[in-house]
């Protein structure tokens, strides 16, 4: 889907950089053996204060192994290898390594710091409990005793946020609709003010008006509350209208990390411009539609090099050979970084080619 | 598969094993006749009774050997005929619902509530020459309404998920949705189920025998705590006489419980690989836990990009 209108980007996502959750090296192996699956290796990635970070790419890329394991939530057999899940809040500056906290401390830590907003989560709800116990239970488990009131005044005001009439506090999970059960999470998710949702594909199960309506009331909620947010999904489109900031993964791998507009309009990673050439846009001149060649690479065998040479339409001799590692661009732009070695001028000393080079934007769009 | 990876239900199928062999061979091996009458009364293990003698001078070690089997046979058929009934009613009555569930629970119900233990006194009462069998069919009668129960619910809650659905959507007949889309997903319970009621049935079958109920004259663990109890030996300080019939029957409901610790793992595909791997995870300190992600950060294969 694709929202017509740009929708509550904010404005001051430049300004404000500072860094809530910085994930450094991250490796993720499915698996306890030699025969454990790499899901992710060496992914690094950091979420700015009041940013919408979209991570897009192929199913199995590792989008959601990325979000669960930076919360510690990847079920069994996922084993964390590597890395650093650092969260500072912008707010008063506590936080610490995810990957080193106790249970203790990761319990407290979660929702109040970071929240979830899961694929499908309406069925997230408890069908034996009220919304309105739900809600209040999460705000009085974070909270100091004889909460109780001011839980229920916020729940209220929590289901207004999401507009949700505050008579259906007193209702069953099954007696709302899919969308309005959605939304319920989005509001559970905002009630301890976290700085950080995560949301993976948290649209996927409704049709499209909801998903605008719902993705609307999240952008304005961000724009007023102030928290970050990470945006799973494999809609490229969406997140083109949505995210401040796009990271394309590629076969457990962070292969490009630019802002909306410059991964919309200059990608610089081969793949990158495959994804959008396999979609049609809404504005702009007609452009030809093209797929990517080939499948997503089998992670237990990875091919040399590059994960991507041999789908690649650009391939050079040392893609086979080299890994290409998370750099700057050709021309070195300052907000975005490419693991390709057609921008490592240690390899390719010649211009990179023109659809994945520097060029004046005019000549893009109208 | 991966059953025995399981440090517990290794230790418990062992021990089973061993009960379950002894029960076989039991009569050969036996060192003594059981019942026959020696001039040692009323002593202390020794070289000769290992395990010490009765007041009338019968070989106790014997005694447990051959009584052994006993206990096995009764136990394990009262386990299967009631697991057999419970899963036929339990199963029957959840996924049919209406009038039959209606009814199908109502004699769950009815045989929930009738007290056990007084109803096989009070059968085994009137068929005083009652063997091993008869006394597994009754025991198995009275003991198979709880898992009756349970497998009802579970099924109930399995009969409304998509898969069965879609199962139903595809045309299948009824069998083949209950024995093939909701049986294999029972696995777990009926095993547990199973190895519960065994438990039940041999703790049965000694109790009856220890009160006097059946017949005193067969061997088995009951019968020895029975002449264990009328010939005083606690007061005489006889402790060899009931010690080891106590710890018999202990030792086969621990492995009964230590091999149900592991059922679960071998039959849910989704804890298989946890627990394939437990010995690994316990090498490397892992503790695979949900909502909690393990962090190792100790591994040594080569990832690719270190190797190239």
């Amino acid at each position: 889907m694709t929202l017509t209108t740009p929708i509550g980007r904010s404005a001051a996502s430049a300004s404000a950089r500072q860094p809530v959750l910085e994930i450094r090296n991250l490796s993720v192996d499915y698996g306890y053996d030699d025969r454990a699956v790499h899901a992710l290796s060496d992914v690094s990635l950091t979420l700015h204060a009041g940013e919408v970070l979209g991570l897009a790419g192929e199913s199995g890329c590792g989008k959601s192994t990325l979000a669960y394991a930076a919360t510690r939530l990847l079920p069994p057999p996922g084993v964390i290898t590597g890395g650093e899940v650092l969260f500072t809040s912008s707010r008063d500056g506590h936080g610490g390594d995810l990957l080193t906290m106790s249970d203790a401390e990761l319990r407290a830590q979660r929702w109040r710091d970071t929240a979830i907003v899961f694929q499908g989560s309406m069925n997230s709800l408890n069908p034996v409990y009220k919304i309105g116990k739900q809600l209040m239970d999460g705000i009085t488990a974070h909270s100091p005793r004889g909460f109780r009131e001011q839980a229920r005044l916020r729940a209220l005001e929590l289901l207004e946020m999401v507009g949700i009439p505050n008579d259906r506090l007193g209702s069953y999970p099954h007696q709302l609709s899919g969308g309005m059960r959605q939304r319920v999470m989005v509001a559970m998710a905002l009630a301890l003010e976290p700085e950080v949702v995560i949301m993976d594909e948290p649209t996927t199960a409704l049709d499209v008006v909801m998903q605008r309506q719902i993705l609307e009331q999240i952008m304005r909620l961000k724009n007023e509350l102030g928290f970050s947010v990470i945006f799973i999904t494999h809609d490229v489109s969406l997140l083109l209208e949505l995210a401040d900031r796009i990271a394309i993964m590629y076969a457990g791998k962070i292969v490009e990390d630019a802002g909306a507009d410059e991964v919309y309009r200059m990608p610089r990673h081969p793949y990158t411009a495959g994804l959008l050439h396999s979609f049609p846009p809404l504005h702009g001149p007609r452009r030809e539609l093209g797929g990517i060649p080939g499948s997503p690479p089998d992670l237990m065998k990875l091919p040399s090099g590059c994960n991507f040479h041999p789908r690649c339409p650009h391939t050079l001799e040392a893609c086979s050979v080299l890994e290409p590692k998370l750099g700057p661009t050709e021309g070195a732009e300052p907000t975005r970084s490419v693991a390709c070695l057609l921008h490592d001028p240690a390899v390719n000393p010649g211009p990179v080619p023109v659809e994945l080079g520097v060029r004046p934007p005019s000549k893009e769009t109208a | 598969m991966s059953l025995v990876h399981n440090r517990k239900v290794l230790a418990g199928m062992i021990l089973l094993g061993f009960f379950v062999v002894i029960a076989i061979i039991g009569p050969w091996i036996a060192p003594y006749d059981p019942s026959m009458v020696g001039p040692d009364s009323l002593q202390a293990p020794s070289p000769a009774h290992w395990v010490g003698t009765t007041n009338t001078g019968q070989d106790i070690l014997s005694q447990l050997i051959v009584g052994t089997r006993g206990v096995m046979v009764v136990g394990l058929i009262a386990g299967i005929l009631a697991t057999t009934i419970s899963v036929i009613v339990g199963v029957t009555s959840g996924f049919l619902g209406g009038l039959g569930d209606e009814v199908l629970s109502l004699l769950t119900n009815v045989f929930l509530v009738v007290p056990a233990l007084p109803l096989l006194i009070i059968i085994v009462g009137v068929m005083p020459s009652a063997g091993g069998l008869t006394i597994a069919v009754v025991i198995a009668l009275t003991g198979w309404a709880w898992g009756a129960r349970v497998l009802r619910a579970q099924t109930l809650s399995l009969r409304k998920r998509d898969f069965v659905e879609a199962a139903r959507a595809n045309g299948e007949p009824m069998w083949r949705i209950i024995f093939f889309e909701i049986m294999p997903n029972l696995t777990a319970i009926i095993a547990s189920g199973f190895i519960g009621t065994v438990v039940f049935a041999i703790l049965s079958e000694v109790t009856l025998a220890f009160i006097g109920v059946t017949s005193i004259s067969t061997w088995n663990w009951g019968t020895m705590l029975f002449w264990a109890q009328s010939s005083q030996s606690l007061v005489q300080g006889a402790w060899w006489w009931f010690v080891p019939a106590g710890l018999c029957i202990a030792a086969v409901g621990t492995s009964l419980t230590l091999i149900n610790f592991g059922i679960d793992e071998f039959v849910n595909p989704r804890l298989r690989n946890t627990a394939a791997n437990a010995g690994l995870l316990r090498r490397k300190k892992i503790r695979a836990r949900i909502g909690f992600t393990p962090v190792y950060r100790g591994f040594t294969s080569t990832r690719k990009g270190e190797d190239a």
